[in-house]
């Protein structure tokens, strides 16, 4: 493997000769484990971990979820309730699994801004940044599907609204909207295929995760200070580094139990904080709830689809151009996809030279209003639509767009970026002092 | 090394900051959204008026009263049974621990009340402890099992809803407050009778006052005015909806302390190991 120079497995006995002449599985993992790893890493490069856990307790509780569940329109409902009820520890596992899907998001989004603050997108880990967009759309389109299986009405209604984006698709939307449903309505055809996408999705992440530690252990871990690691001979480099095992992988298990901590409290004393008390309501296709409301994790994307209405003059000045064809819904779709799209292609929206947000005065400054953004989406996205949240909700959906489109490629013409240190172990030292381990000079 | 310290305690802060604020910021405002007028069957939110009850089972160490389960279990079973079924609770619970804990005897006995009917014998039978509570689909009332579930009485403080780590989401007062929320009016719509209900979201509701106070006489000589029984069919209702809930508060009390334990002896290795490679320029 290219990358940082460390020290490689080296078999000794001749068994692990034997074993790593044939398949040096031994070594693979050995130099996954001890990759070196910027030492000055920050307790927001934890959410790795985090994540790596939330899908291994979503594969683990979904699996034995599955053994007791009946994907049936008829039945769904009540086979969910028969796990609540009736199966050994089934009401941990549930809400476990439907809490993980919570924690999983927390995770996903704190690891998405970390990268979006230290530049962890730019050059050269754009393949591992988008690899991580892709892994996130896997995860919304997993978690959608998941809860429409216990068949409650939200399960339903949301489903109902979801697919009814893709009928927005100007000619194929509906022969789409058909084909995903596998009929003209949410039925139990529906409820079958989602069952079984949302048994699929978390493996084709699982190897996406793999290709994406693969990325990143390839062009070696961003750090706070963008800085990389110097690699022009070992020792050099063990400077600015030191292993995954065992510096990192404590600190992470640290970081991740003091976040089960909190996980367990939800999950033990109020695991329907998150959720939705409609869903305790058995779906009904003639009964239409007064709100449907989407998952939080959704909210945010969700206010910037409902916030291009065919009052807004882009959506006008857009459904003129095109002769109609891009009307107010189907502008909402583009725009809610578009949000996602523009986080995807900022390794070339960023045009500053300097790479963590660290050392850029004006960029900060952007940046933290796009997490109140965000957050002001979220607020939004549950609020009905209707005045003012709907002005808000326009104001909010510009500023995330022009974040991404206007702001960054703007800011680095115009921001005198400061100067970063010139290593990662100079960073280290001015937090930590001297290490003790150096030899002294 | 002090500065670092602080370095780390300032970043794990924050981020647990942004991980706690982005779930109630979004459940805030689903709630907030929930405020409008809705129809009856599928209106979970609570324009009307919600009395807060000071139910045993509530907080992260509340526990159910057996006695008052079994007291609502009696007013479900005398009132209302007769329009509203339990269909997705098995009677054998009724003898669980952390239930209503009827001896086994009983809840046989109980259970023998119920018909039910039997896809084999192609006709219906007297119920036996393994049966659920049949449906009761007669009069278009909604099944009670997970009542206490799907309904939300609170959404506070400043509607993050936080304060159902002490309180509950409120399901069970606001089945209290419907059954004592009658204010005696009533009116004709569409050939329906409509009665005038304080906690009721759109203030009128179909259900006649099923209760009005000495409706049942309780067997532990426990005072049967409405509230009382009102509050007792709540909690009963609470348990239906949540059978597991003292094992699961149970598993949430070993698990916080043992991931806390497990935390301060992670923070310790992790501590020690750095340790040589952190300097003491700073101390």
């Amino acid at each position: 493997m290219a990358g940082i120079p460390h020290d490689h497995y080296e078999p000794k006995t001749g068994i692990e000769k034997w074993v790593n002449n044939r398949l040096p599985v031994v070594g693979l993992l050995y130099d996954t484990i001890m990759i070196p790893t910027p030492k000055n890493l920050n307790w927001m490069w934890i959410w790795g971990i985090v994540l790596t856990f939330c899908l291994a307790l979503q594969i683990v509780t979904g699996i034995v979820l599955v053994m007791h569940y009946t994907p049936h329109a008829d039945l769904a409902f009540a086979s969910v309730e028969h796990i609540m009820r009736d199966v050994n520890g089934g009401f941990m596992l549930r809400y476990l699994h439907a809490n993980g899907a919570s924690l999983f998001f927390v995770a996903v989004y704190a690891h998405i801004f970390r990268g979006l603050y230290y530049g962890s997108y730019k050059e050269p880990r754009e393949i591992t940044w988008i690899i991580g967009i892709l892994i996130f759309v896997l995860m919304m389109g997993t978690g959608f599907m998941g809860y429409v299986l216990p068949w409650g009405q939200m399960s339903f209604w949301g489903a109902t609204v979801i697919t009814g984006l893709f009928g927005a698709i100007p000619f194929i939307g509906e022969s789409i909207q058909t084909w995903l449903l596998g009929g003209p309505a949410v039925d139990n055809y529906t409820l079958n295929r989602f069952f079984s996408l949302h048994y699929l999705l978390p493996f084709v992440i699982a190897g996406l995760v793999i290709v994406h530690i693969w990325a990143f252990h390839t062009t070696g871990n961003n750090n706070p200070t963008g800085v990389e690691v110097r690699r022009t001979s070992k020792a050099e480099a063990e400077k600015d580094t030191l292993p995954f095992w065992p510096y990192f992988v404590i600190k992470d298990l640290f970081a991740l139990a003091v976040v089960m901590v909190v996980f367990w409290a939800i999950v033990g004393f109020m695991p329907n904080y998150l959720g939705h008390p409609d869903n305790y309501i058995e779906a009904n296709p003639l009964a239409t709830p007064a709100h449907i409301v989407p998952e939080w994790y959704f909210l945010p994307f969700y206010a910037i689809l409902r916030a291009f209405t065919s009052e807004v003059w882009v959506v006008q000045i857009a459904s003129f151009l095109t002769g109609g064809i891009i009307d107010a819904k189907f502008f909402g779709v583009l725009a809610m996809f578009g949000a996602i799209a523009v986080m995807a292609l900022v390794p070339w929206l960023d045009t500053s030279s300097v790479r963590s947000g660290r050392y850029r005065p004006m960029f900060k400054w952007w940046f933290a209003l796009l997490v109140v953004d965000f957050m002001v989406l979220m607020w939004l996205g549950a609020m009905p639509a209707e005045e003012p949240y709907a002005s808000y909700s326009l104001i909010a959906s510009a500023y995330w767009f022009a974040y991404f489109l206007v702001i960054l490629p703007l800011l680095g013409v115009i921001e005198k970026p400061d100067t970063p240190p010139a290593t990662i172990e100079e960073d280290f030292e001015a937090h930590y002092g001297k290490s003790d381990a150096t030899p002294a000079e | 090394m002090k500065k670092g310290q602080q370095q780390m305690f300032k970043t794990l802060a924050l981020s647990s900051i942004l991980a706690l604020a982005l779930g109630p910021v979004a459940a805030f405002a689903a709630e907030e959204a929930e405020g409008g007028e809705g129809e009856h069957a599928n209106a979970s939110h609570s324009s009307g008026h919600i009395e807060d009850v000071a139910f045993s089972f509530e907080g992260p160490f509340g526990t159910y009263d057996q006695n008052q389960l079994q007291r609502g279990l009696k007013v479900y079973t005398e009132v209302c049974a007769a329009c509203h079924g339990l269909k997705f609770v098995p009677f054998r619970t009724l003898g669980d621990a952390g239930g209503p804990h009827l001896p086994e005897d009983q809840v046989r006995a109980y259970a023998a009340n119920f018909e039910v009917f039997d896809a084999e014998l192609d006709d219906t039978r007297p119920a036996t402890p393994p049966d659920k509570f049949p449906a009761n689909n007669g009069v278009g009332a909604p099944d009670l099992s997970l009542m206490a579930k799907a309904r939300a009485g609170f959404h506070g403080p400043y509607g993050t809803g936080i304060s159902q780590f002490v309180n509950g989401i409120g399901g069970p007062e606001y089945i209290y407050s419907i059954l004592t929320g009658y204010t005696g009016k009533q009116k004709e719509e569409a050939g329906s009778i409509f009665y005038e209900n304080t906690a009721f979201p759109s203030g009128w509701i179909k259900m006649a006052p099923p209760l009005s106070g000495e409706d049942v006489e309780f067997d532990d000589g426990h005072s049967n005015e409405l509230h009382h029984e009102a509050e007792d069919v709540a909690a009963f209702l609470m348990w239906t909806a949540e059978p597991k809930m003292m094992a699961r508060k149970q598993v949430g009390f070993v698990g916080v302390l043992f991931l806390v334990v497990l935390s301060v002896l992670l923070y310790l290795t992790n501590k020690r190991i750095w340790a040589p490679h952190k300097g003491k320029a700073h101390s």
